[in-house]
Parts: C-alpha cells; structure tokens; sequence
C-alpha cells in the first residue's frame, strides 16, 4: 500500500485526558530509604511487630539485590534514594462515611467519573478508594460482613486479623522474588486485604480505584486476597494518575491464594499517566502479581487492560499447585506515545491435570514498544498439564514495535502446550473499507481495536467492559477532524 | 448524477489516469472494460477517495456537488458506494454491528434519525431476502473466513442496505465461479432502479451477461478511447481490445 500514513499518525498523537493534580495537604516523607524510613512506616501505621520484622528483613535483603535489567524496555537509571517512601493525606480521624471524607478528594473521583455516591447505589460495587497511600472511605463493609466477607485496607487487616496477614503474606510473593517485589515488601504503602470464608460466594464484585498524586512519592501497594474453601471473588483493580513532570515509580505486589474449588477472578483496568510524547514524566509500573491454586480444582483468571504508564513490567502468573487447578490470563496492553511495556504470564503447571490458557493482545501505536513474556513450565509430576497461549501483536503506524518471547520448559511428556502467534499491521485498507461505509476514522478505528480485543474484553464484568472499552478508545484518540 | 471532467489522477509520480471525461444519469448502467493497468481500478479508487490517490487536474461533480473535495465518509454520505475488489476482513467485529454503525453514519450524514436495533433489523431482513443471504451471515465477523464468492455477497448486501445513488463495482466478477457471479448478479439487478446508476468495472465480458449495461466505455493507459452500447461488450470478448487500440492510435484521418 502506497497511501501516506498521515490519517494514523494524526490518530495516534492524543493527549491524557485525566491531567490535573488535586491539592490536598499531605504529609510526606523526605527521600531517601534506610532502616529509619522503615522502621517510620512501620511505626506509622502502629503495625504489630512481626510487620516491622518482614519489612526489615525485607530491606535488608533487598539492599544486596540489583535492578532486572532483562526486560526490554529502556530508561535512564532510578536514584532510589531521590524518592519519598510515605506520603499520606492529612486527616484528623479515619472518615466514618463520605461525609468526613475530603471534598476536594471526592471531586477528584467525580472528574474520573466514578463518584463513590453513584458507584455504591447503581453499580453495587464496594469501593476501597487508594488515595496515594491512605484508604480514605470503605464502603459496603456491612454487607460484607453479613457474608462474613473480610474487605479492608491491609493496614487495618494487619491489626484486625494478624494470624492471617503474618499466614499468607509473602505466602505467594516472597520478599526475596525480584527486587521491586523486595522493595515493596520493605516499604509498602497500603492495599487491599481480602478473605472469603469457606464456601462463600462474594455477595458483590469488589473494586478499588488507585491513584497516584503526591509528587515525587513513589506508590508500592500491596494486595492479599485469599479465597478459602469453596469460595468466590471477583476483584477489580481500576485507576487514572494525574499529568506530571517526573517520573513516578510504581512497585505494586499482589497475591492471591485460592484454596480446594476456590475461585478468584481479577480485573484490572489501568491507566496510569504514560508520559508526554516524548515519554518524560510517565508512570514506571513495576508490578509482581501472582497467584497460587493451592487446592484442587481451585482456579484463577487474571484479566487485564493496560493502557498507560511509561514503562509496564508486569506479569500476572498462576502456579498451579492443586491438581485439577486452572490459571488464565487474558491481556490487552497498549502502547502509545513512547510508552513500553514488557508484560506476559507465567502458568507453572505443578499438579496433575493443570491447565491453563493465555490470551495477550499487543498494540502498539506511535513509538509504543510492546513486548510479549511469558512461560509456560511443565514440571515433572503435572501429568496431563494443559496449555493454549495465544498471543496477538497489532501495529498501528509505522514506528512502533511488537516482540513476543515465549518460553516453555517441559519436564513431563504428557503435557500438551500450544502457542498461537499474530502481527498484524491496522491496515488504511480497513479505514478505508469503514470509511467507504460512511463510518468515520476514529470511529473506524476504534471498532478495529476493539474487535481485536473482544476475547479479553469478553471476560471483564459488564461495566468493566464498557469502562474498559472506553479507556481505548480514549488512549487511542486522535485530532481526527 | 456524476459527471467526470478531464480526470488526471495517479499515485504519487506515476500518472495514471490521463484525463477522463464521463456522464452518467440517474438510471443508468455504465461499463468500464479495459486491458490491465488501463486504469480501471484507479478511477474507482480516486472516485472513492483513498488517501494516496492525488488528482492532478480535472473535476468531478456528484449531484452537483465537488466530490473530490469531501472526505471518504462524506462521499459514502453522499450516496457513493464501492464493491471493493478485495474486500477486507476484521476480524472481531460482527458483521451486524458493522452494518448498523454504516447505516446509521450514513442516515446521520443525510439527516435521518438513526435507526433502532428493531427498526435495523426489520430492514436487514428485508435485504436480506432479496440477496437469499443466510441468517448466520450476520454473526460472523466482517468478511473474516468468509468465500471469496461469500465476501462478494457481504458488498452487495450492504450496498442494499445502504441503498446508494451510484454504486461503483470494482471487478465484482474477479475470483467468482459461474453461480457465484449469477448470484452476485442477481443482487445488483434487483437492486437497479430509475434514480439509482451503476458503474460496473470489468475485465471480463461475461459479467456483462448478467448485469446488461447501458453503454460500455473502453479505457486505455488512464483514457477512454471508445464508447458503444451494450454490444460493444460482446464485441470487444470476439476480437480483443487491440483494434480499438489501433483506431485510436492511427486516427482515420491519417
């Protein structure tokens, strides 16, 4: 094809739209990290002893540790000691009900489109707002509580149930796993704690919006959700970062443990600032997120639509530890601008009969760099393991890029794994056949997208798909005129 | 209904079309018959509006309007449609959900109110019955896995759903066995109407056996050098296109 690539070039140029920074007096720590900062964080949240001994254990393990520099992806060197490692909003008590929480907070939420007022009424979703590091409202809690639903922000989890806290946490993620999973063991902000007692159906999908605001603070949450006996959760992780000038760091952890015929299914939209076209001031999201089938016949899904931050390290993984267990993933990452992401799975097929399906669908536009990661490890006892991985690059432009690696290690002759791999190249031939129809560009392009995508979009909640489709739409908007 | 002036037009050094003049009036059926790289292809594509396509000189009315000056959306709006020759498949999006946004994109252009998903399909059936398309049509993504004689159906189907006042065939017949063809064909005959005109691109005469033109023009190296009736069609699948070549290059005068 012949054809100027100027209608792409116009539509992959857009700008974020959530860029605004609130102005909320917080309490911020000054940079730098030392067994003080630790101990300060520890001491902050009044945490039991046994918190402040993994956290420096922690620490001081992470000290020996270096930076993964495998990932492809590239950005000049991180001076840990140039970040804040607290930052909190100034409160006098924690807020009962909204009514306590701060206006100009609330605002913020109303400019992303999810006020927590609507959210509770229309869409029967328990919020557990982040605002930087401190929950500031937890709502549903006493539904939950009928269910005997534990949802709560792990600092308060730590002094409500220790026993299970100190059980499970590292459980999954160790601290000695990967240097930012060290670092976010050492000094983690908050997160969510999540516990479904034995044969219990979550009465309501649970949400929590994350955002970063503070300047210069980086953000390590950390979230722990176990799904005992026969239970089920649904969780879903959503956010939008405001417009800055430095690079923030985002070191998340998250584990998740599902015991015999549990079920936890994750869903994650993010959006976090993915820098000017030059890539200055994105989000760094540096993510270990992983889960374990403990059980039999346990399962978990990962679903995930990632269409911001600068630099994304993130691969959601299952070991499936129970015979007869199940992990999926279904992915759709972007990358616009000058944003990379090296993002994939790991399914570690450790029981008899495991299987597990992959999905990944890549977009790269502008300069976006996308890789592809992931591996799939048959271990010598997961007799009859299963595994279909399917993974789908698309090019939008011509300066952009998509890389797949695909590992898979075997060690039982039974297994049986399949890998399926596209690129294709959005075609002005495709724009061109809407157009014809009287559909215009960006309309075009996002039914494109989104049509691509339908796989994974197909296994979010309902709202979350139609939020999730939006974000796409909106991450690839352009000037159209 | 169109009228083309002086059309030069190319892909960006390579002229390609060398100055064509044509008319066509509400109703009729004009053919386009021609050797290869005589231009056919082109002339569809500029008249579409695909970026990289440049227009050197020369006009095109549509209604009266400038045509070359709208964007692609707008001419569809308009009522232009193209059968592409190759028609392209994405993958994902249903073939339904692609109708209804044409349809409804086209309606607002014209300032129709949209249609309802009921509204929508009671048109769809109707179409539907006309082309004799399968129910499962629908549902499938957009010409993905689709026949080549299926993808051929799927363009006259949404130019009946569209109902266009000129609809350009781009080698409808290219890549269709005999009962493909007669059934693609068929769609287009029923769809033939006093205010609506055809032009019809063909390499091949046996097309023409089944969609009956009106006038039949030859084009040669991006001009057109001969026009008849519908019985130059037959002429031309006789003897070739080089006696025509031929008069034109040695005018009688000479």
């Amino acid at each position: 094809m012949s054809s100027s690539t100027d209608t792409i070039d116009k539509l992959v140029k857009n700008e974020y739209k959530y860029g605004w920074t609130t102005e909320i007096e917080s309490e911020t720590l000054d940079a730098g990290l030392n067994e003080d900062v630790v101990r300060f964080i520890s001491a902050k949240k009044n945490e039991p002893e046994f918190m402040l001994e993994w956290r420096l254990r922690a620490f001081r393990h992470w000290e020996k540790m270096a930076e993964p520099k495998w990932p492809h992806v590239h950005y000049p060197p991180i001076d840990f000691q140039a970040i804040s490692y607290y930052s909190a909003p100034k409160k006098k008590e924690g807020p009962k009900s909204l009514d306590e929480v701060d206006p100009k907070l609330l605002e913020t939420y109303e400019k992303l489109g999810i006020p927590l007022e609507e959210q509770k009424m229309l869409a029967g979703v328990a919020v557990d707002a982040v605002f930087d590091s401190v929950s500031v409202a937890t709502t549903f809690k006493e539904t939950l509580q009928k269910a005997g639903v534990v949802f709560c922000p792990i600092s308060e989890a730590v002094h409500s149930h220790p026993e299970l806290v100190e059980k499970y946490i590292g459980s999954v993620v160790p601290y000695t796993d990967n240097f930012y999973a060290a670092l976010n063991s050492a000094v983690f902000s908050d997160g969510s704690f999540v516990w479904i007692p034995k044969g219990t159906r979550c009465p309501m999908e649970l949400s929590t919006y994350f955002r970063i605001n503070a300047r210069n603070t980086g953000q390590f949450e950390r979230t722990l959700i176990i799904c005992e006996e026969g239970s089920y959760v649904s969780y879903l992780e959503g956010c939008t970062a405001p417009m800055r000038d430095e690079n923030q760091l985002h070191a998340a952890v998250v584990e998740l443990v599902a015991h015999t015929d549990a079920e936890i299914k994750y869903s994650t939209v993010q959006n976090w600032y993915p820098g000017d076209e030059e890539g200055r001031g994105g989000i760094y999201n540096f993510v270990t997120k992983r889960g374990l089938c403990k059980g039999p016949r346990s399962k978990i899904s990962w679903t995930q639509v990632e269409t911001g931050s600068a630099i994304t390290w993130k691969y959601p993984s299952v070991i499936l530890q129970g015979d007869d267990s199940i992990g999926e993933f279904y992915s759709v990452a972007v990358t616009n601008l000058k944003q990379q992401a090296d993002t994939g799975t790991k399914m570690v097929h450790i029981g008899k009969n495991t299987r597990s399906t992959i999905v990944s669908k890549g977009i790269s536009a502008g300069r976006g760099q996308n890789s592809y990661r992931g591996l799939v490890q048959i271990h010598k006892n997961a007799t009859n393991a299963r595994n279909f991985s399917q993974c789908d690059s698309m090019l939008i432009g011509d300066q952009c890029g998509a890389h797949t690696f695909p590992y898979i290690e075997l060690k039982n002759s039974s297994a049986k794994v399949e890998h399926e791999a596209t690129t294709s190249k959005i075609g002005e031939d495709q724009i061109f056949y809407c157009n014809q129809r009287g559909i215009e560009t960006q309309d075009a392009v996002n039914m494109i997208v989104n049509g691509y995508c339908k796989e994974v979009f197909q296994q979010l909640p309902m709202e979350f798909a139609v939020e999730a489709q939006k974000l796409l739409n909106v991450s690839l908007e352009g000037s159209v005129g | 209904m169109l009228e083309i002036k002086n059309l030069v037009a190319g892909v960006e050094d390579n002229q390609i079309l060398n100055g064509i003049d044509l008319k066509i009036n509400p109703g009729e059926v004009h053919a386009i018959m021609g050797p290869n790289g005589s231009g056919k292809s082109t002339l569809a594509q500029v008249l579409a509006g695909r970026d990289g396509y440049e227009v050197h000189e020369g006009e095109v009315l549509f209604d009266g309007k400038d045509l070359l000056d709208l964007a692609p959306e707008e001419r569809a709006g308009e009522g232009l449609f193209l059968a592409f020759q190759y028609p392209v498949e994405i993958p994902g999006v249903n073939t339904t959900y692609f109708l209804k946004s044409a349809v409804n994109a086209v309606r607002k252009y014209r300032g129709l109110p949209e249609l309802d998903s009921t509204e929508f399909l009671k048109l769809v059936r109707e179409k539907m019955k006309i082309l004799e398309l399968p129910q499962s049509f629908l549902k499938r993504p957009v010409n993905e896995g689709f026949s080549g004689g299926e993808k051929k159906r799927n363009e006259i189907f949404q130019m009946a759903m569209l109902e266009p006042k000129l609809a350009v065939l781009d080698e409808t017949d290219s890549g269709l066995d005999i009962d493909a063809l007669k059934a693609v064909a068929e769609g287009v005959n029923r769809l033939r109407s006093p205010d609506r005109s055809q032009l019809v691109i063909t390499h091949y005469q046996r097309l023409l056996d089944y969609i009956v033109p009106d006038f039949v023009h030859v084009l040669y190296k991006g001009k057109i050098i001969h026009t008849g009736g519908k019985e130059l069609a037959l002429e031309l699948e006789e003897r070739g296109y080089d006696w025509i070549i031929k008069e034109h290059n040695e005018p009688v005068t000479a």
